[in-house]
């Protein structure tokens, strides 16, 4: 075949990934930079601060916060499972047994998004309210006596409590969750499920082997996608927990408002980072699929 | 589990309607162990459906399917011991090939089934290739995966739809002898559905031919080509010209036909008792074209015709001839490239065939039944 002579090198795809370079490098880069040398120098904000390389601020915020990292992980961690288990079989639904109403249902999945993260929080309160139905019927059916038990709660209410906090976690990244399951799912052959069925294989056999695999980069996105910012929230436990329960995102907030303690901050900011991308390349590591990311 | 009694399978007054369209209807079927069977007729005849009720993957509205004596009506897909090569192979992406092929046996929890799926991929030559996974393999590859990965269960029934329906025409015909040599070496009974009229015949012992739901002929492949029931099967099985006739007079072993005036003959046993009008059928490749003056006509004492040759083309192997009968209808002839000297469009020719050439069909058909639906599918293919 003949091929027209290249007469000079192609400079267009660079030239594309110009305007995204920029980007990152003005709002990703510098401030991860200013972040860093933020962290290592000392001062207060009416003297001004100074770079001194004081890595002594991270083993001060670290001995001093460590448990707000654990409750974090923790409550992201938890929010993050309760999120797939409600989010998988929802998701499973729409891809591949509703037909036309797919797009209907699609668009209440994300109808939530159209109101304001915090009025959607604070909703929550109002559901969990001590004088409301739902609270009323979990202590008829004696699961506040349950949540105590497993320390979700400290006595008969919902609210302020882990419980109410991975509540809200979990109904605010749900959509985060379905959608890539969704995207997986839809595209998910069903001549497959019908081949593992003429194998001998059970309904039950067929979704362990066949379809949960299958569904392994849907549901590798959704987790990541649910867990960083869950990790990293500071609504959710403000609106609806206790002093017990604050995150590291709080400690952080406030630390830079109100504290102002702008290195503390910074060192903390740095060590989510550094705990979630450790937490993440282990996890997409064991899910073994780094190749479908 | 593995050693159930197999036997033949028998679909008794089998229906599958939906929403009010019924795709098969009333259909009586018996496959005898061991045999290759071909569904045979156009998409939409209901073959695949068929297929999908045996595997369990549908279930029939209405009758009965059976294995030897047994009832495996409503029972699911994985409980029944009958094992589909799926149209677009089916093969699962996350799973290596050898495990692809074990699945089965490891779902009936067979304890070697490393080996014995080893042994399906040796049969179908595969065995290097048994750490790869079904997206490194080329189309060919994946089809003789979706094989083993079937008859490694050894099923009583292995079901195959369009199995070959994918591959170019090379490795097509390649297949076709290779399906059949694995078929006679394993001995399982092998239900091959397709729309490919020459793959059926190249295969299969027995052929079913379908149209709308319906069955139209069972049979082998020779009978089924030699003396079709139906203007379907005789269009839709090779070509075929039919020919307006009216019985005349039926005396001894051989009938007197009038087709236009002119006078045909066909032995007795071809037509039914008490008709009278019918298509008058004959092969393309059955009629003699002799020209003008020819020193061999070999015609002897059969039937003829006279024409003008309307068109003719060489494709090697043979010269198809198209020739206009005095009432304007047009009959394909097929005339082997065996040194008999060609003929150019315009000339004045006689037709001939012997008499127990011919075929007749109830005349209440349509003609053309068949010969439509086979174009559309050889051209899709």
């Amino acid at each position: 075949m003949l091929r027209p002579r290249r007469t000079r090198p192609n400079y267009t795809p660079y030239l594309l990934l110009l305007p995204g370079l920029a980007w990152l490098v003005v709002f990703f880069v510098v401030p991860t930079l200013s972040l860093a040398s933020q962290s290592l120098q000392t001062g207060n904000v009416e003297t001004g601060y100074a770079l001194t390389w004081h890595f002594q601020t991270y083993v001060d915020a670290l001995s001093q916060f460590w448990p707000h990292f654990t409750r974090s992980i923790f409550f992201a961690g938890t929010a993050t499972v309760l999120t797939l288990l409600l989010a998988y079989p929802l998701a499973y639904f729409i891809a591949q047994k509703v037909g036309r109403w797919k797009n209907f249902l699609l668009v209440l999945v994300i109808a939530p998004f159209f109101t304001s993260f915090l009025i959607r929080t604070l909703a929550w309160q109002t559901i969990l309210t001590d004088n409301g139905p739902v609270a009323g019927l979990a202590r008829s059916t004696h699961f506040t006596d349950l949540l105590q038990w497993v320390h979700l709660t400290n006595n008969d209410s919902l609210m302020n409590s882990r419980f109410a906090v991975i509540c809200g976690l979990t109904y605010n990244f749900l959509p985060f969750m379905i959608l890539p399951l969704y995207a997986n799912l839809e595209r998910l052959d069903h001549s497959l499920i019908e081949a593992a069925g003429d194998l001998y294989a059970t309904p039950i056999k067929t979704f362990w082997k066949v379809t949960w695999p299958l569904s392994l980069p849907g549901v590798v996105g959704g987790t990541l996608l649910t867990f960083i910012p869950a990790a990293g929230d500071f609504i959710n436990s403000r609106l609806l927990g206790n002093t017990q329960t604050v995150m590291i995102g709080q400690v952080i907030d406030s630390e830079f408002l109100r504290v102002q303690d702008y290195s503390t901050a910074a060192a903390l900011s740095f060590v989510l980072m550094f705990i979630i991308v450790v937490i993440v390349a282990v996890y997409v590591r064991r899910a073994g699929t780094e190749e479908l990311l | 589990m593995t050693e159930k009694t197999s036997g033949d399978l028998r679909l008794t007054g089998v229906t599958k309607t939906y929403d009010g369209f019924t795709a098969v209807d009333q259909l009586d079927l018996v496959i005898p162990r061991g045999s290759f069977f071909a569904l045979l007729g156009p998409s939409g005849c209901g073959k695949t459906t068929t297929l999908r009720m045996v595997a369990g993957l549908d279930q029939p509205t209405i009758g009965q399917i059976w294995i030897g004596d047994r009832d495996i009506t409503g029972t699911k897909a994985y409980q029944r011991n009958v094992n589909t090569v799926f149209q677009s192979y089916a093969l699962f992406p996350h799973l290596s090939i050898i495990d692809n092929v074990a699945f089965g046996l490891r779902r009936r929890k067979i304890s070697d089934h490393k080996a014995k799926a080893m042994e399906a991929l040796e049969l179908v030559q595969l065995a290097h290739i048994a750490k790869k996974k079904p997206g490194q393999l080329s189309g060919g590859m994946q089809q003789r995966v979706a094989l083993a990965r079937a008859i490694v269960n050894r099923p009583d029934v292995l079901l195959l739809d369009e199995p070959l329906g994918a591959l170019d025409l090379k490795l097509r015909r390649q297949m076709q002898i290779e399906l059949k040599m694995i078929q006679s070496e394993v001995g399982l009974t092998f239900v091959h559905v397709t729309h490919d009229q020459e793959e059926a015949m190249t295969m299969a012992d027995t052929i079913a031919v379908m149209n709308s739901g319906r069955l139209e002929q069972v049979g082998d492949p020779a009978t089924l080509y030699e003396h079709p029931k139906s203007t379907f099967v005789a269009n839709f099985l090779g070509q075929s010209n039919l020919l307006e006739a009216t019985v005349k007079s039926r005396a001894g072993s051989i009938a007197e036909l009038d087709v236009h005036g002119v006078n045909l003959r066909l032995p007795v046993d071809r037509l039914a008792n008490g008709t009278s009008a019918v298509w008058l059928g004959v092969r393309p490749e059955k009629l003699r074209l002799v020209a003008p003056g020819s020193t061999h006509d070999q015609t002897g004492d059969g039937n003829r015709l006279t024409g003008v040759v309307a068109d003719a083309s060489f494709t090697g192997l043979a010269t198809n001839y198209l020739v206009r009968l005095p009432w304007g209808q047009e009959l394909m002839v097929v005339q082997q490239n065996d040194g008999t000297p060609r003929v150019t469009a315009g000339t004045q020719v006689t037709l001939g065939w012997a008499p127990e050439h011919g075929f007749a069909l109830d005349a209440n058909q349509d003609a053309h039944a068949g010969a439509q639906d086979q174009a559309d599918d050889s051209g899709a293919a």
